[in-house]
């Protein structure tokens, strides 16, 4: 795979550095049998460093997922070698089914069938909270 | 369909309708005798907590209608392991309205997304109990004609204290509001609710550990049991305890037109011998409490006189 030219996929860009990794497993691109590359520690004049993933597919992905890892991402889809659309991605209002709520004592923990939600309290300090408890989110 | 599962969920102007309508309820309870008649409440109590049930109940059956419900998990389908979105999809074709109390928090939040008829959380746990601070602030309306203004003094365990935080959440939304924290250190607000609702709105507060010292400013002092497993040790609880239980005379201190709240069950952060001081006002606070629970059963059924 030509890490700097894809033909039909999705660059996930301006990922703060470090944050890479994060965003690999949780969008569970390990599992895709697509090349997927991952870039550590490219050099930005906005970040100094940041990191980028790209995925050699024109695939859906969910983008609360990458707001709450990393609130300034860019996602830019590619086809036929040309950027198509791009994307700015904030810090979504509400998560769902991303994170578990990690207290012992909240409905999601025994009750089935349930989506685990957790909704943006504080955007500044980006505290997110347990629709169903207040918990806040694990770290 | 309106559920009621936080207190925050009501607007100030709510509230007030709410106050304005138990208040007519309590003067008029003849107007109200049938307006929910052929109605039923259906009380799902996953967990015992008798006197909240029995106000409900009673609330229901002095608008007319009627109830049915279960007192304890063990005595429901629960105890099988059925969910609550099953029970409440079920109970939902039997009842117009749900009082529901569960140890687990967040379980009438749930019941709400799947009911087809309106749910009230009458407690979740140490999470939220909406229905006890809709009685508490109708308890302040009642002696204090309003809440603009008003010095209300919280003390005892402010940390877990459930009732504490949702009554801060809700008074700060008053203007002029002044809150005088009363607790051990290891009891303070947590962060989370000085934050949100002291903090971020600019409400006026102090914090300080010394019952004796603060009384004599207060409009309201809201007194809350000091559980003996929230310290560290049976010396320390035995320091701390007696600075937060309320005597005739630390009153001596207090200004005539105090009112004395205390959710109930007290244990023994009231003396008895305060309880015949015209300041105590803990067992009026439990009667209001049906009247305002009549109030919502009434708003979220949509009925009126
Ligand atoms: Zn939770």
């Amino acid at each position: 795979m030509n890490v700097d030219a894809i033909r039909n996929g999705l660059v996930i860009d301006h990922i703060h550095a470090g944050g890479g990794m994060q965003i690999y497993r949780m969008l569970g691109l390990d599992a895709l049998d697509c090349s997927v590359a991952l870039i550590r520690n490219v050099p930005s004049r906005k970040m100094g460093r940041k990191d980028i993933i790209k995925i050699d597919a024109d695939m859906e992905i969910d983008l609360d997922v990458l707001g709450y890892v990393s609130p300034n991402i860019t996602v830019n889809r590619i086809r036929n070698g040309e950027r198509v659309e791009k994307k700015h991605i904030g810090l979504p209002a509400r998560l769902t089914d991303i994170l578990i709520c990690r207290n012992p004592r909240c409905i999601t923990t025994t009750e089935q069938g349930i989506r685990h939600i957790f909704r943006l309290v504080d955007a500044e300090k980006r505290i997110y909270r347990c629709l169903y408890c207040d918990a806040k989110a694990p770290d | 369909m309106r559920h009621l599962i936080d207190v925050m969920d009501l607007s100030v102007g709510e509230i007030e309708e709410l106050i304005a309508l138990a208040t007519d309820i309590q003067a008029h309870p003849e107007d109200y005798r049938e307006v929910c008649r052929y109605r039923k409440l259906a009380t799902l109590f996953f967990e015992p907590s008798t006197r909240t049930r029995l106000s409900f109940e009673a609330a229901m059956l002095d608008l007319g209608g009627s109830t049915l419900g279960f007192s304890e998990a063990s005595s429901s389908s629960a105890s099988k392991g059925e969910s609550v979105s099953d029970t409440v999809a079920v109970v939902g074709g039997y009842a117009d309205i749900i009082a529901m109390r569960h140890p687990q928090e967040g379980a009438p939040l749930v019941a709400a997304m799947r009911s087809s008829v309106p749910v009230i959380n009458a407690g979740d746990g140490g999470h939220n109990h909406p229905t006890q601070t809709l009685t508490d602030l109708f308890t302040v309306y009642r002696k204090k004609g309003g809440f603009s203004g008003l010095t209300v003094g919280l003390c005892g365990d402010l940390k877990f204290g459930r009732t504490v935080h949702s009554l801060i959440a809700a008074m700060s939304r008053y203007a002029g509001v002044r809150f005088v924290l009363i607790s051990p250190v290891e009891l303070r607000l947590p962060d989370y609710v000085r934050e949100q609702y002291l903090d971020a709105t600019g409400v006026a507060y102090s914090e300080v550990t010394s019952l004796d010292a603060a009384i004599g400013s207060l409009d309201i002092l809201y007194m809350t049991r000091v559980q003996r497993e929230r310290f560290f040790s049976e010396e320390e609880y035995l320091r701390l305890r007696d600075c937060y239980i309320l005597t005739p005379e630390k009153l001596r201190e207090a200004r005539a037109d105090l009112s004395v709240l205390h959710p109930l069950p007290r244990v023994n952060e009231i003396a008895t011998a305060v309880d015949d001081d015209p300041r105590a006002c803990y067992f009026e606070q439990a009667r209001l409490g049906k009247f305002i629970r009549m109030a919502l059963i009434m708003k979220l059924l949509g009925v009126s006189k």
